[in-house]
């Protein structure tokens, strides 16, 4: 059932940060897998992991941190073996990123269109003046209004919507072939979230782009992503297509994390909540790391980690609930 | 029937923007606001960013001193309230911040954040401080143990309840929720939100509630205010303003939410918003809403449209088509 062909395969990955604290276990043997022009969207809540897989990706986990095993494949070659150069050529070329806040990751001292020139010089070799106006043109294809006059204006005369949608375009100038969107939505007002949606949707359809979107909201998952991972603790606890997700949820924590969302049908019954809160990755919970908060844990839980069980057709699950003999931890 | 706790009539507060001491215009941050805080009841403020939320709530709480019109409380104008009488109102409102990291103040103990306004307002002093934080501690469901830890030992939905047990503390009638829930995550909102409406239930609670996530708004809500560069644009019971949506502003603000079904996303929109919101130093004409209406006709440029009851108290302030 092969049909399409994966561009990026996350095998296995492992992250820790060594503090003085201790060891932050932040990722543990995370897999997912990316289709070319699919939109994949890791889901889960504050400190599950969804940023660290990003940065792991990219080659850019900061000091105390560490990719400890696993592989990172971008169309079959390995990118966790890459040095530091190499990836300066895949970062901005092949895989770019939308950061969470605009105004903290755009330059405030250079115009807008130089920065999203910028990967044109550095990674294409076009000349300067030709690098700008070529700028120009994908800010107009961001929607950008007004976007020749725009260019020329630094980031703090932008509005929090306009500049998200620079970085949009910067990270779209190479045509790479995974973006990946960290929370670039939280910001801004849902009229202006609703845009850059539709525009990530038009342009990913445009460029044929494959999109890792990372979010900790649901209801942007069922409305963008075709696939969608949902991570605990370190963990991608499930994955499936995105319908199969809202409408046959397996895991007792997507199952619970789903029926917390205040529904905008609501009348104010009181929500369902999951009792206790998300654990510290240093010493995390034994076995399965769900298992302190689940209301169907078993014996088995505390002790062996569960596996990933095919449960349906693309319909992945880490739950002892579903069988599967384990590993001893 | 219930009685108003607050109420507001034509409320307008412009902030000055001055260039070396000369005025060179005004951000028209609200007017002519007329609003009204039913006793136990739970007013929702909606709106995108920069519409006048805060600083309405805050006029109302006479934390901002309005430009011009009027605050009840209780029947009592408030700005014919002196100092002292200022002070004992200031004891039966509390506020919850959006960003519980930046509230608290990392030095103070926990004993003395959720018990400054007991110290504030002499209410109580020494052990009967303590065991009044700490029976307030229980109440939001922290520990006993917390009493001598600093902020920075919580998490953050630890923080927003402890600021809540600070907002209780003084055991105020009117609490002002500005974007409580809005830093938290989907879990940890869903216990604040029932805590909230139990607490409510309990001390007999009025909240205002603001917020810019409208399934959160709608779950906390008995009544809503839509608010739309300063102005307010349609208010009505939850199922007038969330079901049967007037204000083309209303309608594409509901349209553009995303929802958690996913058989949504390929469902036409009717209503799409364009374009930004404008600045409020220089809004424009007539409807302020005209520039990105979808529906809007000539006249709306030159017209500004009155609220309106179109039936049972649901106010619509769009010129009728």
């Amino acid at each position: 059932m092969e049909a399409k062909e994966n561009l990026l395969v996350v095998d296995k990955l492992t992250t820790q940060f060594f503090t003085y604290g201790g060891v932050v276990e932040a990722l543990d043997e995370v897999s997912f897998e990316i289709e070319r022009g699919e939109i994949f969207g890791l889901v889960g809540e504050s400190g599950c992991g969804k940023s660290v897989t990003a940065t792991s990706i990219l080659g850019l986990v900061a000091k105390p941190g560490k990719i400890i095993s696993g592989k990172i494949l971008l169309e079959g070659d390995d990118l966790v073996t890459k040095s530091q150069s190499q990836m300066n050529h895949i970062r901005g070329s092949r895989i770019a990123m939308v950061f969470q806040d605009p105004t903290s990751s755009l330059n405030p001292l250079f115009r807008i269109g130089y920065q999203v020139a910028e990967p044109y010089i550095y990674h294409q070799h076009r000349s300067r003046r030709q690098a700008l106006k070529d700028a120009t043109k994908i800010l107009v294809k961001t929607g950008l209004p007004d976007a020749n006059e725009k260019s020329r204006n630094y980031p703090h005369e932008l509005s929090g919507g306009m500049r998200q949608r620079a970085m949009i375009a910067m990270s779209l100038t190479c045509e790479p072939d995974l973006l990946i969107a960290d929370e670039p939505t939280t910001n801004l007002d849902v009229t202006i979230e609703r845009q850059i949606l539709d525009l990530v949707k038009d342009l990913q359809r445009e460029f044929g782009t494959s999109v890792l979107w990372i979010t900790h909201d649901m209801a942007i998952v069922a409305q963008l992503c075709d696939r969608v991972g949902v991570m605990y603790a370190g963990n991608i606890v499930e994955k499936t297509d995105v319908r199969t997700l809202f409408r046959d949820p397996k895991h007792p924590y997507t199952v619970r994390l789903l029926r917390a969302i205040p529904s905008v049908v609501s009348n104010g019954e009181p929500l369902e909540e999951i009792p206790g809160s998300v654990p510290r990755l240093i010493r995390p919970p034994s076995g399965c790391r769900f298992h302190p908060r689940c209301d169907r844990a078993m014996e088995i839980c505390s002790t062996v980690k569960p596996l990933e069980q095919e449960i349906g057709r693309g319909h992945v699950v880490a739950c002892h609930l579903y069988g599967g003999e384990g590993e001893a931890a | 029937m219930t009685t108003a706790l607050f109420e507001c009539r034509n409320l307008t507060k412009f902030f000055p923007i001055k260039h070396l001491f000369r005025e060179v215009g005004r951000v028209h941050a609200v007017e002519e606001v007329n609003l009204l805080i039913p006793e136990g009841g739970t007013v929702g403020l909606v709106g995108e960013s920069g519409c006048g939320k805060t600083t309405l709530a805050r006029t109302i709480l006479f934390l901002i001193e309005p430009t011009s019109g009027q605050v009840f409380f209780r029947g009592e104008d408030m700005g014919t309230y002196s100092k002292r009488t200022l002070r004992r109102f200031r004891r039966e409102t509390a506020i919850v911040f959006q960003d519980p990291y930046s509230s608290l103040d990392p030095r103070m103990l926990i004993a003395d954040v959720v018990g400054e306004p007991l110290a504030i307002h002499k209410m109580a002093f020494g052990e009967d401080r303590d065991d009044l934080v700490l029976s307030l501690l229980e109440r939001v469901g922290l520990k006993t143990e917390h009493l001598y830890r600093y902020p920075h030992e919580f998490s953050g939905g630890q923080r927003q309840r402890l600021a809540i047990a600070r907002a209780l503390a003084a055991d105020p009638n009117f609490i002002l929720l500005d974007e409580a829930t809005s830093a938290l995550d989907v879990s940890v909102q869903a216990k604040i939100l029932n805590m909230l409406n139990d607490l409510k239930a309990e001390l007999k609670l009025t909240y205002l509630f603001i917020s810019h996530d409208l399934s959160v708004v709608r779950h906390l809500s008995d009544t809503i205010g839509v608010m739309y560069l300063g102005r307010m644009v349609e208010y009505g019971t939850r199922e007038q303003v969330f079901d049967h949506a007037e204000h083309p502003y209303t309608r594409g603000l509901l349209a553009a939410a995303p929802s958690v079904n996913p058989d949504d996303r390929d469902r036409p929109r009717d209503v799409a918003l364009e374009g930004e919101v404008p600045s409020a130093a220089n809004p424009p004409s007539g409807c302020r809403f005209h520039p990105r209406c979808p529906n809007r006709k000539p006249e709306c440029e030159n017209v500004r449209p009155e609220l309106v009851d179109i039936g049972n108290g649901h106010l619509v302030a769009c010129t009728p088509s």
